[in-house]
Parts: C-alpha cells; structure tokens; sequence
C-alpha cells in the first residue's frame, strides 16, 4: 500500500516535470494573453500616446458603425469563393487519381508543390504573373489572340478594383486545388466499400448515378470537414498575399479582417480596437466550431 | 489485388449462377472504351499538372534573364519559357547586395526556424507524453484547456503577447522571434493522439523492469514515435521558415529580419529589379522543396493523423 502510494506520487511529479515547459509557455504566450485580449478589448489603448481609457462595449459599437470593417468582412466573404471551386478541383483531381493508373504519385507530388511552396515567394511570383504588361496571364492572353487572330488585352489584374479579388481567387484555387483537401478526398474515396458500387452496377447504376447515389453521400463527412475547416482558415487568411501583392489595394478592395487588425495594432497602435475586432473574429470561428461539434456523431461517420 | 478489383459481381460471387439468379450480368469488359477513358483522364491529368508546375518554371526563367528581357514582351511564344541568355549572375548578385543583407536573412531564417522546431518538438513530446501516459489531477481539465485554445484566432493572442514583448524590452530580439512560436498546443494534441496508439507493453515491462518515466519517454516512446515527430518536426519548419506576420511585427532591424520580411523588404527597395526579385524567391522556396521532396510521406501521415481524426 505504501509503496503504491509512493508510485503514485512519483508518478504525478514526472508529469508535472514533463509538463511544465510547455505549460509555461502555453500560460505566458496562450492563455493569459487570451484573457488581456478580451479586456484589452473594452480599452481604448493607443500605444504612442501611451492613453488607455475604459470604454466598456465602445469598441464593439464603434465596429458594428466602422464601414471599413464591414467591407473588409464583405471582401473576406467574397475571397472565400475560392473554397467551392477549389474543393470542387480538389474532388475531380482525387477521382481521377484514384483511378489506380500509373504515375499516380508523380501527379499528386506536382500538384500538392503549390500548396507546400506557400508564403512570400509564390505570393511575389504571383504579383509577376499578374502584372499588366509583362505579367505571365497577360502575355498568355495577348499570345492566344495573336493565335485566334483577335487582339486580346488582358485587366490590369493588381491594379483595377474589379479584378483584385477574381486574381486572387484563381491564385488561392491553384495553391489549394492539389493540397491537403485533395489528398483527404483520396482516402475518403479509398474507404468507400467496393460492395456498394457493386450493389449499384447490379442495380444498372451508370457511372454519373454511381457517383451521386454511392461516392457523394460516402465521402460526406470528408466534405463537411473540409468545408468547416475552409471556412476556419477562410476567415482568418488573406494577410500575406495582399501585403506583398496589392497593399491591402486597390481602394481596400483585397484587405481581410486579418489586415485590418494587423493595420490597426501594428501599423496604428490602436490595440484596443485591433483586440475588439480579434474577438469578432474569433466569435465567427467559435459559431462555426459550433456546426461542426453539432453535426458530429450525427449523420457524420468516420472509420 | 488489383486483380481481384477487375472482377465483376458475379465472377467472384459464383453462387449467384448456381442459384440461377435471374440477372444478365451487365459489365462487360469494354477494352476500347477504357483505353478511351484513361487516356482522357491522363491528358487532363497532364494539362493540369503543366499549369501547376508552368508558373515555377517561369519564376526559374526569370531568374535567369537580363533584367532588360523580363519586361519585353516578346512575339515569339517559347522566347517567353527560355532566358535568352542564362544569367547566373542574378544569383550571385542576390547574395551581394550592399543595401539588402540576404545572406543575413537566410541565416535568421535557418536559425529562428532551426530553435523553434527543436523546442516545439521537445516540448511537445514532453506534455503530450504526460497526458498520453501519466496520471495527475486535473489533467483531462487542462487538456480541454489546451484543445479549447486550439481553435482562437492566432491574432487574438498576438496583440498582447506583443505588448508584453515590449514592456519586456524583446522587441527586435531573437528571443521576440523564437519563443512564442516554441509552444504549440497543436503539436502536444498531435503527439498526444499518436502516443495513444502505441502499444503499452513494453512500457509496463520496462516499468517492472524498474525503468523510470524519463528512461521510458527517452529510450520507449522516442524511438517508437519517430514518424510523428518526423511530420511535426517538417511542418513546424515549413510553417516557420514561411511565417511572415509575427517576425514583421516584432523586428525593426534589417539585419534580424527573416527571410520572408527580408524578401518583402527587397521588394520594396528593388521594386521592378524582377531578376533579382526572383532569384531571391527560387533561393527561399529551395528548402522546402527539399525538405518535401524527402519527407512526402510524412505530409500524407500529418494530414491523416489530424486531419481525418480531428
């Protein structure tokens, strides 16, 4: 009994031991400034004058009448475009790649380059390519017409209001088409049960009914994860490419939330709004987490 | 295997025919047909493999034009793939710049990127060994805790964590830049559920052997778990050799800049100098590339142990 309890406590003075780096920092750098955060949040705190006043839900208010922050939310919204279109590459290519034909693991290594060479590189790639005269997309578009016969000028992409999201939209579906939703996809598509198809074939199923009455409802859940976890990353992207592409330009039309606290905080020192405006954020990610607990155990099955 | 899969319904069920069940067996084998499908599916394959790997191959072919070329626009389409003229002398250049310390920021990338990866690794697989496998009170309470903080926005905890940094005086450290990306509650969740799924045996023979926790953790859990701390070790790099906010904010100093700060920083001081712009670029992806290339297996091992099991 005696030497059980001494177990016991040995046992409990390892974990704290092996615990306690990483809960030291988890206190310093997570929680605690989780909890400044929120009370930096009811402050008015400029940090070149150095005031700091109580301002109760002021900051909040101020937000909801802000018409910068309603559409820099509305320029996230619309950027989020890219989710669709890219889950839906994503699909098409994990068919196709599930196919079981051969170099099947070249294809996946080229496609997924994108998505691993993300950060400052490809986003200033990206602002070549887009560039007006000399830009890789113009000069493709000037070549076809010089091919067709037409004279093909292609946006100024960057630099008009009306192209700076589509431009980034393709950017985000090329970065995204053959990444980590694709290569989720392909083992959703490898759990399917091979019975099913084979139920479905002696039904008389074709293959576009195969696909919609067998793989869709299969690999739902993998499309309910990837639509929440999208939806996640969707509303707190867009800072690196708009500041090394367009500035958060043309006329604001690329800046995200995610820019607009960098720019209040860092480059305005209003860290009372920036933190009022984190939670916001974090309130829109914390209600979908929500769907997500929701719609789990139900309806949702992994194996 | 594969075999087996060619097989229609009926063929590997026989039974059915015996039975005399009255269905006409519908899949035929139409050779023409697949051939048809599967070259299909390999040109669009293929189509969209070139438009993925074309902007990297432009990227290299700008690095190696003379600057006058890049913003000639040029009849000839294939004049547009191929630098007329290979000059390596833009990479040389990148490493030389007097105003621009490159070489500087690549090595603050490599340190700063190096001390994070060591520290989150280590002390990840520290806690997440003690919620693996110690008991201790309040540990499913604290472990909430850490999955709870999982889903904040990075930037919530930024703000103060910055204005701590400064009434500490870290601001333009290499410390401001290292410790708060050393602990990483994603990475304890991580190793935490890869830890549960190895076999508990051998720790209980070494228990009986009278081994203690850190002789387990050092010569059990390590060596069993190399392929998780492989996959945290990559992402963690990659994730820190990218990271551009955090290392914007808190150094001021060209020379402690990283090396996504220090290539934004070149471009707006050699805004149009596209050569050099992008030789920078080719020099940054290189590693990852590497480090990729290498480690594949790895990103499909993270992104199932995580992902799917979320």
């Amino acid at each position: 009994m005696f030497n059980r309890m001494k177990d016991k406590t040995k046992e409990k003075i390892a974990a704290y031991i092996f615990l306690a780096p990483n809960l030291a920092g988890f206190l310093v750098f997570t929680s605690l400034p989780v909890l400044a955060s929120l009370v930096l949040s009811f402050l008015q705190m400029d940090l070149l004058s150095g005031d700091c006043k109580f301002l109760g839900l002021g900051n909040y208010f101020n937000l909801m009448k802000d018409p910068y922050f309603l559409k820099y939310c509305w320029n996230t919204v619309y950027l989020m475009l890219s989710i669709p279109l890219s889950m839906a590459g994503s699909l098409l290519l994990a068919i196709a790649l599930n196919q079981k034909l051969k170099g099947t693991v070249i294809f996946r290594t080229v496609y997924f380059l994108p998505t691993i060479c993300s950060g400052v590189a490809i986003f200033m790639l990206w602002r070549l390519i887009y560039n007006a005269n000399s830009g890789l997309l113009n000069i493709m578009i000037a070549q076809m017409g010089n091919f067709l016969g037409l004279k093909l000028v292609g946006p100024n992409w960057l630099t008009d209001e009306a192209w700076a999201k589509p431009a980034f939209i393709i950017m985000s579906v090329w970065q995204g088409i053959g990444g980590y939703n694709m290569i989720l996809y392909l083992a959703a598509l490898q759990g399917v049960p091979r019975e099913l198809y084979d139920a479905a074939e002696v039904d008389g199923a074709n293959s576009w009914q195969k696909f919609w009455n067998v793989t869709w409802p299969q690999i739902s859940p993998t499309t309910f994860f990837i639509v929440i976890m999208s939806l996640i990353g969707g509303f707190q992207a867009g800072f690196d490419q708009a500041y090394i592409m367009t500035g958060g330009g043309p006329n604001g039309s690329t800046t995200t939330i995610i820019y607009y606290i960098y720019n209040n905080a860092f480059e305005w020192y209003r860290m009372g709004y920036a933190a009022a405006i984190s939670w916001v954020l974090f309130l829109i990610i914390f209600m979908i987490t929500l769907l997500k607990w929701r719609f789990y155990g139900r309806n949702i099955h992994y194996s | 295997m594969s075999g087996m899969k060619q097989k229609s319904y009926i063929a590997r069920n026989p039974a059915l025919l015996k039975k005399g069940t009255p269905f006409i067996e519908v899949k035929l084998n139409y050779p023409l047909k697949r051939l048809f499908q599967r070259s299909f599916i390999y040109v669009a394959l293929l189509i969209g493999a070139v438009s993925m790997i074309a902007p990297f191959l432009w990227m290299l072919s700008t690095s190696l034009k003379n600057p006058n070329d890049v913003l000639a626009f040029d009849k000839v389409w294939w004049k547009e793939w191929l630098p007329m003229s290979f000059v390596w002398q833009n990479y040389v250049k990148v490493w030389q710049m007097k105003t621009v310390p490159f070489a500087m920021f690549y090595l603050n990338s490599l340190f700063v990127s190096i001390c994070i990866t060591v520290g989150q690794v280590a002390t990840s697989a520290m806690a997440a060994y003690a919620f693996a496998r110690l008991s201790f009170p309040g540990r499913d309470k604290l472990f909430f805790g850490y999955l709870a903080t999982m889903m904040i926005p990075g930037t919530v905890t930024m703000i103060p964590v910055f204005i701590l940094l400064r009434h500490l005086g870290w601001i333009d450290t290499y410390k401001a830049l290292i410790l708060p990306g050393i602990f990483s509650a994603y990475g304890t969740f991580m190793l935490r559920q890869f830890f549960l799924t190895l076999p508990k045996d051998l720790e209980d023979a070494a228990k009986i052997d009278g081994c203690n926790y850190f002789r387990i953790f050092w010569h059990i859990i390590i060596p069993l778990s190399k392929p998780a701390l492989a996959t945290l070790t990559t992402f963690t790099f990659m994730g820190s050799w990218t990271t551009l906010m955090w290392p914007l904010i808190v150094v001021n100093t060209h020379t402690k800049y990283t090396l996504p700060v220090g290539l934004a920083y070149l471009q707006g001081v050699h805004n149009t100098d596209w050569t050099l712009l992008m030789a920078g670029s080719m020099m940054m992806i290189l590693p990852i590339l590497v480090v990729f290339l290498f480690n594949q297996r790895f990103f499909v091992e993270g992104i199932k142990l995580t992902g799917i099991k979320g």
